[in-house]
């Protein structure tokens, strides 16, 4: 039996973390994720949890603290945003190579400069290659669902990897909404108990060392281990999604396909905006126009093979990034699309959109935008564009 | 009529952001006024902190620059190293200073940067909501550390003037504190002196402000002034803990 209750994203956050119970947590306030920890900290000052709760002096610390308890064979999480996460760049890699099953809520906020608090996912795509898996949740009952089984994906023991669990800045971070929550014990039960993969550190009968010195002799080899374990991460999270619907009813996959399979024309986005596009593919139904949706959920690691299946048959696709990779070619998700899309044989049109950095409001207007436009790629009416901007004042340049 | 009392020119006339009672104004009216005093407003460059003070740059009609969380004192040193002729100084907290940014103030210092940095602290991460810092005093309640600051589990505060005052190359190191009016004249000959020693000597200065967060620490301002006097300064002593060796 759920309870249902109401909750920001980041209060959502903070009570799975509460019901994961972790071993250590450390963390350093940055807005807008600041408050999952600082909830996290009243439940370990009231003893609600066991967890050793360290206040660092900055992110790179927090991510260090958490890889050292990781290895000494506990499991920690923390948390960030932004300038955090980009501060904890080095560690990050370090993480990942090392094999360790970190978790992390990151909560998207633009990067500087300018500063800037509000959302946008240039934080997250800015390390989308570090080795971590990384999934992004629409909504807040998907972040508190993503938070609870990126644990049991990043443990298992064909993957060891770090996992980030992405939600948006304030739109959802702070916005309330109700959702469906597991009873403690039942969290408990589904991530079990932590067991180290490797003999942990301190253990005197397998005595080991955490991140030695590899060169030419034994790096690649290691590289090559963590594309592996990537590779091996995505049938375990197609089960773990499965398996977490059985407990919940709330099944997860790579993918959210909205009105597809009909479709000739679809959008592509990420997180709280695919809420925004749903309610333009209905209205665009109604009048008769085929007009899908994709929301990816799972980024890294990147499933090709679903997302060549689920657009390959459109007439027209856009992508909309919420981060730019500035090199004039469009933004990261729209080049890993178009690059899935490269095996099929009459492939779909495909133009991308970079929108709501900083926290630029998008609306049901510029979504309809959108659909025009495609509408129009479609029909052979306009041409297949690589780039362009959504709200931007464009004579302000 | 005789005009007996002004805003300083290097003092922006525009509201702040800031709470009702916080002392971020009367340390930034200190500041303007030494650049007023010093007649170095025309060549002074601000470097702006990440905390509550990040918008500092609107406040004074002075040329500013942001630097990322902690950088302040490394960027200052870029500017100095690259406009020698120039008055620099950062604004920073002690969430910037004394925490992320630890490793630049104590380098900076080290180095004898001719950088002047006024340094307030009022014990709590101010912006992102009253988290605890490494400066929150044993005992204190923030909100992540609801029963007070436990010193087995987070240390004891820092006392950066003392800290930096082991360094060789620092002229002046000061603590002050804006809670009185008495108080408020000294911080302010403390930070005239900090720039001065910039302008004549080419040295770095630090003034540590001791100051109030009435919203974070759930005080009226009058009882944030009262508390800062009562808890904060035995812990962090006011006073000179270095000064130019020919005043010595």
């Amino acid at each position: 039996m759920q309870e249902r209750i109401a909750l920001t994203g980041n209060e959502a956050m903070a009570l799975a973390l509460k019901q994961i119970n972790p071993d250590v947590v450390a963390a350093y306030p940055i807005t807008p994720a600041t408050e999952i920890v600082q909830l996290f900290s009243s439940y370990a000052a009231n003893g609600m949890v066991k967890t050793e709760f360290v206040a660092v002096e900055s992110e790179h610390s927090a991510l260090s603290a958490v890889l050292g308890a990781s290895a000494a064979g506990a499991r920690a999480l923390t948390a960030t945003s932004s300038q955090g996460l980009a501060y904890m760049f080095e560690v990050l890699y370090i993480a990942a190579s090392y094999r360790l099953p970190l978790v992390m809520p990151v909560v998207n906020r633009a990067l500087s400069g300018p500063i800037n608090i509000h959302g946008d996912h240039s934080d997250s795509m800015g390390v989308r290659d570090a080795g971590w898996i990384q999934i992004y949740a629409e909504d807040t009952q998907e972040a508190y669902d993503n938070l609870i089984q990126a644990v049991r994906i990043a443990e298992d023991p064909a993957v060891q990897l770090p996992v980030m669990v992405c939600i948006d800045g304030f739109i959802i971070s702070h916005a309330l909404e109700n959702l469906e929550i597991m009873a403690d014990e039942k969290v408990q039960e589904f991530v079990g108990p932590f067991t180290p993969r490797r003999p942990s550190l301190l253990d005197l009968d397998h005595p080991v060392t955490v991140g030695p010195l590899a060169l030419f002799d034994y790096y690649m080899e290691i590289k090559r281990g963590q594309a592996e374990a990537m590779r091996k991460a995505k049938p375990v999270i197609k089960e773990v999604g499965q398996e977490y619907g059985r407990w919940s009813g709330r099944k997860y996959s790579f993918l959210e396909p909205y009105q597809l399979a009909e479709a000739e024309i679809a959008v592509v986005v990420l997180s709280s905006t695919a809420g925004t596009t749903r309610v333009v593919v209905d209205e665009l139904r109604q009048q008769g126009i085929r007009a899908g949706l994709l929301k990816p959920r799972v980024y890294r690691p990147f499933p090709q093979q679903e997302i060549k299946a689920a657009l390959g048959h459109l007439k027209a696709i856009a992508v909309l990034d919420r981060a730019d990779s500035f090199d004039g070619f469009g933004g990261p998700l729209y080049k890993d699309i178009r690059a899935a899309l490269y095996e099929v044989p009459d492939r779909p049109r495909i133009i991308n959109y970079i929108f709501g950095l900083g926290g630029r409001d998008v609306g049901l207007d510029d979504i309809r935008s959108v659909y025009d436009d495609l509408a129009q790629v479609a029909a052979g009416e306009a041409p297949e564009f690589s780039i362009r901007y959504l709200g931007v004042r464009e004579e302000a340049l | 009529m005789r005009l007996v009392f002004d805003r300083p020119q290097s003092l922006a006339d525009v509201q702040t952001h800031y709470c009702p009672g916080c002392t971020h104004g009367i340390i930034h009216r200190l500041i303007a006024e030494a650049i007023d005093e010093l007649d170095v407003a025309d060549r002074t460059i601000g470097v702006a902190p990440v905390g509550c003070a990040v918008l500092a740059y609107n406040y004074f009609n002075l040329d500013f620059q942001e630097a990322a969380h902690g950088r302040a004192p490394a960027v200052a040193t870029g500017i100095k190293r690259a406009l020698p002729d120039r008055v620099v100084f950062t604004y920073q907290g002690d969430g910037d200073l004394a925490s992320i940014g630890t490793a630049e103030i104590i380098h900076a210092a080290n180095r004898g940067e001719a950088i002047t940095v006024v340094y307030v602290n009022n014990t709590v991460y101010g912006m992102t909501g009253g988290q605890m810092a490494p400066t929150t005093l044993p005992g204190q309640k923030t909100t992540t550390s609801p029963y007070g600051r436990d010193t087995d589990l987070a240390g004891y505060p820092i006392r950066v003037a003392e800290m930096l005052s082991t360094l060789v190359a620092p002229q002046y190191i000061a603590r002050v504190a804006v809670n009185s009016a008495p108080n408020i004249q000294k911080a302010k000959r403390a930070i005239k002196k900090a720039f001065e020693i910039q302008v004549n000597d080419n040295g770095f200065a630090l003034v540590e402000v001791l100051s109030t967060c009435p919203t974070n620490w759930g005080l009226t301002p009058e009882k944030s002034l009262r508390w800062l006097e009562e808890n904060m300064i035995p812990y962090y002593p006011l006073g000179d803990f270095k000064v130019p060796k020919e005043v010595e």
